[in-house]
């Protein structure tokens, strides 16, 4: 039974299409990888999937989420799946999370939403969830304002609020880009470990190819709008199929052979 | 020979925090020792690596090196004259930068051809202004029609290639490029990449290369020093440094790094 089905999707703007009739599906606990560079539609599939694309899209094709249609779902319908059956880690967890708002507020609020908790309820779990994503003295987190923690700290707050209600499915859009690459190691061992434990499906969307073969099963690679491959990581290093797809590759392991050969011959 | 070029002594800079912030524990963040007697020595044709996380103080040391910033105490000099406040035109001629994302380094109000041009005026060049910005343009891999064009009407790579023209202008003997590609996509990046590195191999430019990516120093540069909370934790040449870490900080650094899947 599919989680998740997304059928001939089609997003655009004005006369552009920015996601052309693309079709992907995952099951209950599957973990997919979709890469792509910018502009080639992987953002608009997640948000299309979550409910957070601009008024200004024209959207066609359908997604099916736990039986559920979600094209053509009213914004109020969809914000009942969204914090809940389905959460999302952004990229730049500064502009993510809200200024002016106390992180522990910040966690407990898909919990007041969706599970009617109360503000004193909703911070005790935020504590738990806290300890669960590895913040070194809790108490303090909660009572901190996002300014004043450090890069890594938010997105493991970002990944607790997305986490909060225990959601069926968690898409993970660039979410360690804006990371130092020791604190990205530990960000990835920690979503991996979260979804691992919580059984959810992923959805991991990245340009950066040896991340997601690491994160995933399978990887779709997206370019101008068009999965133009999906393939398990083993099968897409092992025969990549589409021209783009071994572009992708070659490039990445000339970044991989360059680091480890020492650099090009002055 | 090669000549000494820019040298740095006992080189730090101090940053006082407007207040101290309750949150943290202790009084001492009330000051931030943003790179703590660097000493450095850059000769004419190095090509320089610099490598660390953020806060770091790469992005400090570079300021310093362009005379953006004065240091709390400790020199820079290039070619023996210490940097001082102000517009230091002879400076400009000399050090010329390429910054991280072209988005925000190119005015959008500016033609390319004005944006290139800028420096040759500011500056005072003598010689042909309009034939030195179609000559840099070219040597950049750009055709010459797009002078007449503005930034937004460009992708990311070809922006990257108006700051390098830009850069290149002047004809300066070093050219700085903090974090040239990590706003560009990974295809692209390699294009830039490649770029840079026949550029200043063909003018017989000095290269001082900042980056977050290991990767990328490896391709380029003969030289590293790896930087951790403004000081050099380790240097030396590219090679050595990556296949044989012996800082700490440097080799989780290195462990740290994605890799492809192993299929062979």
């Amino acid at each position: 039974m599919s989680l998740l089905v997304v059928d001939n999707l089609t997003i655009s703007f004005g006369h552009k299409a920015v996601v052309d009739g693309i079709s992907f599906a995952l099951t209950a606990g599957e973990r997919i990888g979709v890469i792509g560079e910018s502009g080639s539609g992987k953002s608009m599939t997640s948000l299309a999937i979550m409910g957070l694309l601009p008024e200004t899209a024209t959207v066609s094709g359908s997604i099916t989420f736990e039986g559920k249609e979600l094209i053509g779902l009213s914004d109020k319908e969809h914000s009942k799946l969204r914090g809940d059956r389905m959460g999302m880690v952004f990229q730049e967890p500064l502009t993510a999370l809200n200024p002016l708002m106390r992180i522990g507020k910040q966690i407990a609020g898909p919990l007041m939403i969706h599970r009617g908790a109360s503000l004193k309820d909703g911070l005790v779990k935020a504590l738990e969830l806290c300890e669960k994503v590895g913040l070194p003295d809790p108490e303090r987190i909660l009572r901190a304002y996002p300014h004043q923690l450090s890069g890594g700290q938010r997105q493991r707050i970002g990944l607790a609020i997305a986490l909060a209600c225990e959601p069926a499915l968690l898409i993970a859009d660039e979410p360690t880009t804006a990371l130092d690459v020791t604190v990205q190691r530990e960000v990835l061992n920690l979503i991996n470990s979260l979804v691992t434990l919580e059984k959810s499906s992923l959805i991991f969307v990245t340009h950066d190819l040896p991340v997601v073969s690491v994160m995933t099963e399978n990887i779709a690679v997206m370019q101008l709008g068009k999965i133009v491959e999906n393939a398990s990581v083993a099968a897409l290093f092992q025969s990549p199929q589409h021209e783009y797809s071994k572009r992708l590759i070659s490039a990445a392991r000339l970044a991989e052979d360059a680091f480890s050969q020492g650099g090009e011959k002055p | 020979m090669t000549e000494q070029l820019l040298e740095t002594t006992d080189l730090s800079r101090t940053f006082t925090l407007a207040k101290v912030r309750r949150a943290s524990k202790g009084n001492s963040a009330a000051q931030r020792h943003a790179l703590v007697k660097l000493n450095l020595s850059i000769r004419s044709g190095d090509r320089l690596g610099i490598v660390g996380e953020s806060g770091s103080g790469k992005t400090t040391l570079v300021r310093l090196l362009l005379g953006l910033d004065k240091p709390t105490t400790g020199c820079v000099k290039f070619r023996g004259q210490e940097l001082t406040e102000g517009k230091m035109p002879w400076l400009r001629k000399e050090v010329q930068i390429v910054f991280q994302d072209p988005r925000s380094s190119l005015d959008p109000r500016m033609k390319i051809s004005e944006i290139i041009r800028e420096p040759l005026v500011c500056l005072g060049m003598e010689g042909d202004h309009d034939s030195r910005i179609n000559a840099v343009l070219t040597s950049v891999g750009l055709d010459v029609a797009m002078r007449h064009r503005y930034p937004h009407e460009l992708s990311g790579g070809q922006r990257q290639r108006v700051a390098i023209a830009r850069a290149l202008a002047p004809r300066p003997t070093v050219l700085i490029a903090d974090e040239p590609v990590s706003a560009l996509d990974v295809l692209v990046r390699d294009q830039i990449l490649d770029l840079i590195s026949h550029l200043t191999k063909e003018l017989g430019l000095t290269l001082i290369l900042v980056s977050h990516d290991l990767s990328v120093i490896a391709r380029l540069c003969d030289r590293v020093i790896v930087m951790k909370d403004g000081h050099v934790v380790e240097s030396g040449n590219t090679r050595e440094v990556f296949d044989f870490p012996q800082h700490e900080f440097t080799q989780s650094l290195i462990s740290a790094i994605p890799r492809l899947p192993d299929l062979s």
